[in-house]
């Protein structure tokens, strides 16, 4: 059975923005599954929309079995919602705010004590337990929001870029954690990122999301070796990109070229071949070379494939 | 669970919370003893004059400080909700199967237990200085009408917040309503010194009716009547903002 089927959803927010046009998904039980895509996406949008903190203007939507519009009850008990701007109680403690959550999910006594020490635990905070959250780190405070919303053993989880705003290591850390928990809970995990290697390494499947719409979905691995060959990114000293476009896309064993601001992106079948030879046709047309990268298919290059567009310079808000 | 122990767990989170900042309780304790006694002696000789029934100043002022302090805490609860907001916190409360009243209850009933807190310490103070309101009935006057005017502005308080949702504008709103409701009343002054338009006009005003609850067993000659229907007149506001604020509440999860 799926736990979670999003079919169609539309939504339009007052001033005219379509954050969602059509956005359908579906995950089978016990699936990390990851949407991916720019800020401004929809990815958050969709989320509380399964959350049911917000309803669609058209389509429909079910978690574990429940109509999101219709059944808002039953699907808040059936998940854990870890929004994308914390919200722990920073002037509580770790065990208390794993208390109140527990308690508003209809939890109580020995139940919720044993399952809140157990959290603490699983999630390295039991020395913090009963300290003021307002003194963890960031990383720390992300732990603890992933714990509260585990506390009633949902079925489904969301987690909205749970690793934004983490230093690298705070995000290494939060990695393994999400690995263990997804591997030992039978738990849905949806899980929303605009960082291609979180989604690589955590999902199972992956939905690339543009646009309020799924543009492709697969696995990690299937979507990039959809992509022949390797990725050569070359970037120029001037800008006259068209021209450079042109003369490489003639060149022999170069599939596909893309441009992107001083940048163009070449899909080849053998990168170590083709780069003398893309760099020898550039610099007798008289382009300037300033860097040349070689790389084996990334999601990055997935999402250029699908989009045409660069995924850093969409999500250019955040970086 | 039921909406009741929801209310209760919600309430005794923030009630918690408050208990750990020492500068805020010192704050809350010395303020309204401050009022009490500053008032007491700026105005000690006001009861010279005519329409204060014979009774000392103090006598007269101490409910009158209670309904004021109820009527600050109320009318400044919206802050707090604002903070829970800005943090995530009420989101995160809204997906789980919590009754949505639920959350502006207990944010509701904390105003009015602080309040009746600080009610009881004034009248503890009041004592000290010789004003015995009324005895044990007047006393529970007094806290039943600072009770029903701290959740009755916190519910006026909390729907501001919701639809504002910036602090800036909350205080703003806050400052607009707060000094007017607190001069057109004879919270200060024996309402007989009061031009009889501000009277008349007053008697539209919540904290007038607190007031003049609140007062009515220190003062000899009380009207019963009047004081159960100033009460109730308390309980119809607190409905009516109560209301208003889960009201709000809907409003700001269809922005959401």
């Amino acid at each position: 059975m799926d736990a979670i089927v999003v079919d169609s959803l539309e939504k339009t927010y007052g001033r005219g923005v379509k954050a969602l046009d059509g956005i359908r998904f579906s995950v089978p039980e016990g699936e990390v599954f990851g949407l991916l895509g720019p800020n401004g996406a929809g990815k958050s949008t969709t989320v509380r929309i399964l959350a049911t903190l917000t309803t669609a203007d058209a389509g429909s939507a079910t978690v574990a079995g429940h109509d999101v519009a219709r059944e808002a009850g039953a699907v808040r008990r059936a998940i854990g919602y870890v929004p994308q701007a914390s919200g722990v109680d920073r002037e509580a403690t770790g065990h208390e705010n794993l208390i109140l959550q527990g308690r508003l999910q209809g939890m109580r006594g020995s139940d919720l004590e044993r399952r809140s020490a157990d959290l603490l635990e699983t999630f390295g905070l039991s020395d913090k337990a009963n300290a003021l959250v307002k003194t963890y780190s960031g990383g720390m405070k992300r732990r603890l929001d992933v714990a509260m919303g585990l506390v009633h053993r949902p079925q489904v989880l969301f987690l909205d870029e749970p690793t934004t705003g983490l230093d690298p290591e705070a995000r290494a850390a939060m990695w393994e954690e999400l690995e263990a928990l997804a591997s030992a809970e039978r738990l849905t995990i949806l899980l929303t990122t605009h960082y291609l290697e979180e989604a690589d390494r955590l999902a199972r499947r992956v939905a690339i999301v543009s646009k309020g719409k799924v543009v492709v979905e697969g696995t990690p691995e299937s979507l990039k070796s959809e992509l022949r060959g390797d990725a050569v990114t070359v970037e120029l000293d001037g800008t006259d990109t068209n021209r450079a476009a042109d003369i490489a896309r003639d060149l022999v064993g170069v599939h596909e070229v893309t441009k992107d601001g001083r940048r163009i992106h070449l899909r080849v079948d053998q990168g170590a071949q083709a780069v003398p030879v893309i760099l020898a046709a550039l610099d007798s047309a008289g382009s300037g070379v300033q860097s040349v990268t070689v790389s084996r298919p990334s999601l990055d290059d997935v999402y250029l494939h699908y989009t045409g567009r660069d995924f850093r310079a969409d999500d250019g808000e955040s970086r | 669970m039921t909406v009741v122990t929801q209310t209760l767990i919600l309430c005794a989170r923030v009630l918690r919370n408050l208990s750990r900042q020492p500068i805020w309780i010192a704050v809350m304790i010395v303020q309204p003893m401050f009022w009490l006694l500053l008032y007491s002696q700026l105005f000690k000789r006001i009861t010279d004059l005519p329409g204060f029934g014979g009774v000392s100043y103090v006598d007269y002022l101490t409910p009158g400080v209670a309904i004021m302090t109820a009527f600050f805490s109320g009318s400044w609860a919206g802050m707090g909700m604002i903070e829970d907001l800005d943090r995530g916190v009420l989101e995160r409360f809204l997906a789980t199967p919590a009754s949505r009243a639920a959350i502006v209850f207990g944010r509701i009933l904390q105003a009015a237990i602080i309040a009746t807190l600080q009610a009881l310490l004034i009248l503890l103070v009041g004592l000290l200085l010789g004003a015995t309101n009324g005895g044990v009935i007047g006393w529970m006057v007094i806290l039943l009408a600072a009770f029903l005017t701290a959740a009755g502005f916190a519910g006026l308080s909390h729907g501001i917040a919701l639809r504002t949702r910036q602090e800036a504008s909350m205080i703003a709103v806050a400052q607009f309503i707060s000094l007017p409701l607190l001069f057109f009343s004879s919270l200060l002054i024996a309402r007989t010194l009061i031009p009889d338009w501000m009277q008349t006009a007053s008697l539209l005003n919540p904290v007038e009716w607190a007031v003049r609850a609140a007062r009515g067993e220190a003062i000899p000659g009380t009207d019963w009547g009047e004081m159960g229907t100033f009460l109730l007149l308390l309980a119809g506001f607190l409905v009516l903002t109560t209301a208003f604020a889960t009201r709000s509440f809907r409003s700001y999860q269809r922005t959401l």
